[in-house]
């Protein structure tokens, strides 16, 4: 079939709901549907049960689901900033529910790779053809003593939006002016590369406007970051930060590994985080722990003994368990980083598999694009892209496509940048979570 | 965007013509502009305001501007870095999944000068962007409905002289700009936002 009219046949089938997009007959033998198991409503699981109803709404597609809200991780650097509400990255699922999808709340106790069956706490057993695991990130608290899941409600890792992201605001707004806030980034590889140095641009951003006498000091374990340079050179803009003498003691303070950055120890009561170049007592502290794919995938035996799924690119099947995928953070599908829009991009790569395999057809060609826009200041922005190819069993860059943002933009395209992160944030939510 | 129409048909031959020796390989149509789509909205509906709504844009007029940004004619922040990763076969696929969508209007608010917006169309827009701007066929970029902000950043590089929007159209722009002000553009984008 050509492009052509497999596309009408999409249009069709989504104005209709009934057509099916590759034109095959909608019936399993023995009568009944396909069955699609979706573990995990986050950016990956929800958008790859929406194109799996639009490629095909013959398939049936029931999403399990933790929690009646998602919070979206990215832009909540700005709550941090008060530039923004906790609200506005509040998502639901009525929007999947409108395609088809039936979405059930409950907590996955385990998933019988056997059986090819999907099982809850409240007791309920979902059985699949074909199984999408996209249950996001765990902490690997065991990385730094003194540190757990428990502590964390109080000194907060804020790295999965929602009651943790009000929490750190609360602590940042009553702490005084003059006061010092400890971050500790987590090791390579995890969640959003850029996103705890946009934390650290947007609190220097309320500092400056409120607390201007105020200190960050990162603690990293790594010698540099995602968006290093462009990230530097604007808190050098608007911080008071010196990149040839990144510890010294302006608004922000950089000690990275080679400085003794890594962190291992934390004491609670008197907010101090010890790490090889001394202790770090803060007024605030912010943890980002290490990380390792999302407790479920542990619970089904999709992790290697690194911590996360190992996939096969081009339909993102586990090299564990047939008939079972995994996607988004939790997957292992380097180059591609852990993203939002990543996981969208592997959901997408991921649903037109599944539907095509499905349907007895080989996995299609696959194609992919990342985007991440990271804001240093109200009108000042960042972004990195790249598009990616499946080359001889892998996934690979396509070789002068993508990059950073050019040092030689000026305000204008900077403050673009900004706008352009904003309506990426309309979009790629509808495109998630729209009905 | 320079003589669209023309450019446009010999592209189009040019890419059937070498169709599957494209940079993202076997990649289809669809999964080829679904990846658009979390910056441009589902299928090219964009409901973010910089962004603009690609849905239902003509062949020609996507593949031409996709050629701009790869070359880097046409000013962008992003466009030129995810242009570089395809070529025009694949620029052509992504043209004929989005201009069978259909064209998509913003919901947003509008301005009070939509009045003489409309007669500085009529006598300057009007041969190039026919019927208010609002088909495809004409093979220029829709503006009836589509996202002011992004509609003023394009006016706005084209009048600081960082995009060369051609011959003809930079004559009727600076001619807008010279008489009426930043207030006679403004009234352009009035009407356009006023269009569904």
């Amino acid at each position: 079939m050509s492009n052509f009219s497999r596309r009408n046949f999409i249009k069709a089938g989504v104005a209709a709901g009934a057509v099916t997009a590759t034109g095959f007959t909608p019936f399993a033998i023995g009568g009944s549907k396909k069955q699609v198991v979706i573990v995990g409503g986050g950016m990956g699981g929800a958008t790859a049960a929406k194109y799996i109803r639009m490629m095909d709404s013959s398939v049936e597609v029931t999403l399990i689901e933790a929690n009646k809200d998602y919070y979206t991780c990215f832009l909540s650097n700005e709550v941090l900033s008060g530039e923004r509400t906790l609200d506005s990255l509040k998502f639901g699922y009525s929007g999947l529910e409108k395609h088809g999808v039936k979405v059930v709340f409950d907590y996955v106790s385990g998933i019988d790779a056997g059986k090819q069956m999907v099982n809850t706490k409240g007791g309920k057993s979902f059985k699949y053809d074909r199984c999408i695991v996209a249950p996001g990130i765990d902490f690997k608290w065991e990385t730094i003593e003194g540190y757990d899941a428990n502590e964390a409600e109080t000194t907060t890792h804020a790295w999965k939006a929602g009651s943790q992201t009000a929490t750190l605001r609360k602590q940042l707004e009553d702490m005084k002016n003059g006061g010092t806030f400890v971050m500790v980034a987590p090791p390579n590889p995890f969640r959003c590369p850029p996103g705890p140095y946009e934390r650290v641009s947007q609190i220097a951003h309320y500092f400056k406007q409120h607390k201007p006498k105020s200190k960050i000091i990162i603690l990293d374990p790594k010698a540099k970051f995602s968006k290093f340079g462009l990230f530097t050179s604007g808190w050098q803009r608007h911080y008071g930060f010196d990149p040839s003498n990144p510890t010294a003691a302006g608004m922000i303070s950089f000690v990275n590994s080679e400085n003794g950055g890594t962190a291992t120890a934390y004491d609670a009561k008197s907010k101090t985080v010890t790490a090889a170049a001394g202790k770090f007592k803060g007024d605030v502290v912010n943890i980002i722990p290490a990380q390792k794919a999302g407790a479920i995938a542990f619970g089904a035996g999709l992790a290697d003994d690194k911590g996360w799924c190992p996939t096969e690119g081009k339909t993102f099947e586990s090299s564990i368990h047939k008939n079972i995928h995994v996607i988004g953070d939790a997957a292992v599908a380097s180059p591609l980083p852990k993203s939002a829009y990543a996981a969208s991009s592997e959901a997408k790569v991921c649903a037109a598999a599944v539907v095509a395999l499905l349907n007895g057809k080989e996995a299609p060609h696959p194609t992919y694009v990342n985007t991440c826009y990271s804001i240093i200041a109200p009108g000042d922005g960042i972004s990195v892209a790249m598009v990616y190819d499946y080359k001889d069993g892998k996934i690979v860059k396509v070789e002068g496509s993508g990059g950073l943002t050019s040092t030689e933009f000026d305000a204008k395209l900077r403050a673009r940048e900004v706008e352009y992160a904003y309506s990426w944030f309309k979009n790629i939510t509808g495109d998630t979570f729209g009905g | 965007m320079k003589n669209t129409q023309t450019l446009g048909v010999a592209l189009l031959i040019g890419s059937i013509a070498f169709s599957g020796a494209s940079i993202a390989g076997e990649a289809s149509a669809e999964a080829l502009s679904y990846t658009c789509a979390g910056c441009h909205g589902t299928n090219g509906a964009s409901g973010g305001p910089a962004m603009p709504s690609i849905a239902g844009m003509s062949l020609a007029y996507i593949v031409e501007s996709m050629k701009d940004f790869k070359s880097g004619e046409r000013v962008s922040t992003i466009m030129t870095r995810i242009a570089k990763g395809y070529d025009e076969d694949d620029f052509t696929k992504m043209g004929k999944f989005f201009s069978a969508q259909n064209r998509h209007s913003a919901n947003q608010s509008v301005g009070s000068m939509a009045k003489k917006g409309a007669k500085l169309h009529k006598d300057n827009c009007e041969k190039c962007h026919t019927e208010q701007g609002t088909v495809a066929e004409d093979d220029s970029g829709f503006l009836a409905g589509q996202w002011t902000p992004y509609l003023r950043y394009t006016l706005v590089d084209a009048l600081d002289g960082s995009h060369d929007m051609g011959k003809k159209m930079m004559k009727k722009l600076n001619k807008v700009h010279e008489k009426g002000g930043d207030q006679d553009i403004q009234a352009l984008l009035d009407y356009y936002a006023s269009l569904k």
